[in-house]
């Protein structure tokens, strides 16, 4: 019977272990530090926001960001000139779908959907995975591949900065072949920025949900001891 | 109605007192509140488990109230916007973002939807502990499973609301299991989706659904669930009547009100149990990824069918029990057999009253064997529940049949091995453990 039980109880554990998956870098960014943020947002709309629409995000939303309302016109708004408007994309999805064969999916929640089941901040190690991961394949129609995605339609927006990467098929290791604007650490950093970004744009109000959630927490400590000493109060003849 | 409750308030002379006596003659206010509250006269003895009666009213509260605010700014509409994404998923997050606290309504009915599942699960499991479904609350409990069922519906027609890959792949998969049902099925589905594939029509009815007719339903029947309680009195860990001992007065020696001892103790349960619901909402909102799949922040794509369709973690134990069945019986689909036994495996809740012919109620006095049965009950439903949030594997299909067949086993092997057991004389009066 004990022995029953015990195989009862890890057998989920084999099952769990039977799916094989890619391996993932861990991004190491906050969505605390303003100044990653500041450099992810323009980067995001230099080199995503020209494909790919946060079609949730509004451009006065950046303003949390710790900058004025000039500074998002100024830098970070090319597609619109209402500081209220969405964060959409300039082409069209037909166009683009053409071009791509698919239309390049909304990016605004896109970390939070990359998460997984037990482990919902995967997204962000995901997304700081794959924009590391492009490399030089001439099969591919648009000249790149991707081994986090394999075949996937996008080519590298990033290769000015980062160089091109090659697969070594001996290793399945990836390889700069040629360099870009950035080292290596330099670029490690900007995509971690990046993604630091697309956390907070996953949703730009969680630093101050903990925040509030520290508040309520506290408010509930303090009625709970009201509560249990009015309990107590009235309890007291009950054997 | 008890002796008593029939006086009429008499007012003191105060504008209060003279408001409630004017009241009181045309309404029964007065004896409402004592028949159910100040002179309902529950067992001394509730312990732990008795907390999450009160909790799951306080999460149905929650979810009308939240729910209310949540339909202002939502919309039922599948149809495209201009930036090419549904008006409906579009919608949810304008209420995240853009409609000031919206994320936090939407954070509460979510966050409450899955709290909803877990006060519900130890509210039955109370109830198998200490035998509260048996006579003479066999109808309290039938009102429960009642409330069960519809809240297994409301949940699933809410799913779809959000318009995610999740919600529309999950009620994809949900509505065509009708179908597997022998003459009728293909047109059942094709009723309960309104249309051939999942879209803007059933959306809207499972908005309809969601929003008013299961919650009516579910109001109805949590009223009744009370007034059948409050009808036969509530039974108690030690699974003993004391309605069977009562003083001069005719007041069980064992009950104390309900108000104030219970209002004030439920309190403390309400505060802790906002604790732990506060700090998955405020600082894990996804659950992890279970309250909140993460495939459901991808818009609805009929034309992307998401890798592993996994149901939300409360309905998990019975989609495992659905994949369990692999058979064809008697020149019917296996898929229907699944259909038969998932049904099976909720309805057969409702005839627990029947199928108990143990001598005494409490576990607190039953023997070895309803301890180790109900232990693992209770682990084949955790197994089934984990199985069932991952993809198919032969592995966990042969765990996942052999959790299947004592799921039932329990059940119906239950007239004979809930009599055969060692049992512990019970005492005359509760006792405060």
């Amino acid at each position: 019977m004990k022995k029953f039980l015990i195989a009862l109880l890890c057998a989920p554990m084999l099952a769990f272990a039977s799916g094989a998956d890619i391996h993932l870098d861990k991004w190491r960014g906050s969505v605390k530090d303003q100044a990653a943020l500041q450099h992810g947002a323009k980067l995001f709309v230099n080199y995503c926001l020209n494909c790919h629409g946060a079609s949730f995000m509004r451009y006065k939303t950046l303003m949390d960001l710790g900058l004025t309302e000039q500074q998002v016109k100024d830098n970070l708004m090319f597609t619109s000139d209402k500081i209220g408007g969405l964060m959409q994309v300039a082409a069209r999805h037909d166009d683009q779908k053409l071009w791509f064969g698919a239309t390049p999916p909304d990016l605004t929640i896109v970390a939070r959907a990359r998460g997984e089941a037990g482990n919902a901040g995967a997204g962000a190690d995901w997304l700081y995975t794959y924009l590391r991961s492009f490399y030089r394949d001439d099969d591919r129609p648009t000249g790149w591949n991707n081994t986090a995605f394999d075949n996937v339609g996008m080519p590298n927006p990033l290769w000015q900065l980062q160089g091109q990467q090659v697969l070594n098929k001996d290793s399945h290791k990836l390889e700069l072949a040629v360099a870009g604007e950035m080292s290596q650490a330099e670029f490690d950093k900007a995509v971690s920025d990046l993604v630091s970004f697309m956390v907070w744009m996953g949703e730009p109000q969680q630093e101050y949900r903990r925040t509030l959630g520290w508040f309520v927490l506290g408010f509930l400590v303090l009625l709970f001891a009201v509560s249990y000493a009015l309990k107590k109060e009235y309890w007291k003849d009950i054997h | 109605m008890a002796a008593g409750n029939s006086e009429k308030y008499k007012s003191d002379g105060s504008i209060a007192g003279n408001v409630l006596e004017w009241v009181d003659a045309r309404f029964p206010a007065t004896s409402l509140w004592k028949e159910h509250l100040s002179e309902y006269y529950a067992p001394k003895n509730f312990n732990f488990w008795y907390f999450f009666g009160s909790l799951a009213l306080l999460v149905l509260v929650i979810q009308i109230v939240t729910g209310i605010f949540l339909v202002m700014h939502y919309k039922p509409d599948a149809s495209l916007n201009a930036a090419g994404v549904p008006v409906a998923f579009a919608s949810v997050e304008y209420i995240m973002r853009d409609v000031p606290g919206g994320w936090l309504i939407r954070y509460m009915h979510s966050t409450g939807a899955s709290a909803f599942f877990i006060v519900v699960y130890l509210h039955m499991f109370r109830g198998l502990l200490y035998g509260s479904y048996r006579k003479p609350r066999e109808l309290t409990w039938l009102f429960g499973v009642g409330i069960f069922l519809v809240l297994m519906g409301e949940a699933f027609f809410g799913y779809l609301l959000p318009w995610g890959q999740m919600s529309y792949w999950g009620a994809q998969v949900i509505v065509n299991l009708f179908g597997a049902i022998p003459f009728v099925g293909n047109d059942l589905s094709l009723l309960i989706r309104g249309d051939y594939v999942v879209g803007d029509a059933t959306l809207n009815r499972f908005f309809s659904f969601h929003v008013i007719a299961f919650p009516l339903i579910l109001l109805g029947l949590v009223a009744a669930h009370i007034l059948a309680l409050h009808e036969t009195g509530s039974n108690n860990p030690d699974g003993i009547e004391i309605k069977a001992n009562k003083d001069e007065n005719g007041i069980p020696r064992d009950g104390i009100p309900f108000h104030p001892y219970y209002t004030v103790k439920d309190i403390v349960g309400v505060v802790v149990f906002l604790m732990v619901f506060s700090a998955i909402m405020f600082f894990a909102p996804e659950g992890g990824g279970y309250f909140l799949e993460t495939p459901n922040f991808y818009p609805a794509d009929p034309l992307k069918t998401p890798p592993h369709i996994a149901p939300v973690w409360y309905f998990t134990p019975y989609y495992s029990i659905l994949r369990a069945m692999v058979w064809n019986f008697f020149g019917l689909d296996a898929k229907f057999w699944g259909v038969v036994a998932m049904g099976a495996s909720v309805v057969i809740f409702a005839f627990l009253p029947w199928l108990d012919r143990s001598p005494v109620k409490s576990i607190r006095y039953r023997g070895p064997i309803a301890k180790v049965m109900i232990t693992l009950f209770v682990i084949c439903f955790f197994i089934l529940g984990y199985l069932g949030t991952l993809s198919p594997s032969p592995m966990g299909e042969l765990i996942s049949q052999v959790c299947t067949v004592f799921y039932f086993a329990f059940f119906l092997g239950m007239p004979w091995w809930s009599r055969m057991d060692k049992f512990k004389p019970v005492p005359e009066r509760v006792t405060m453990k």
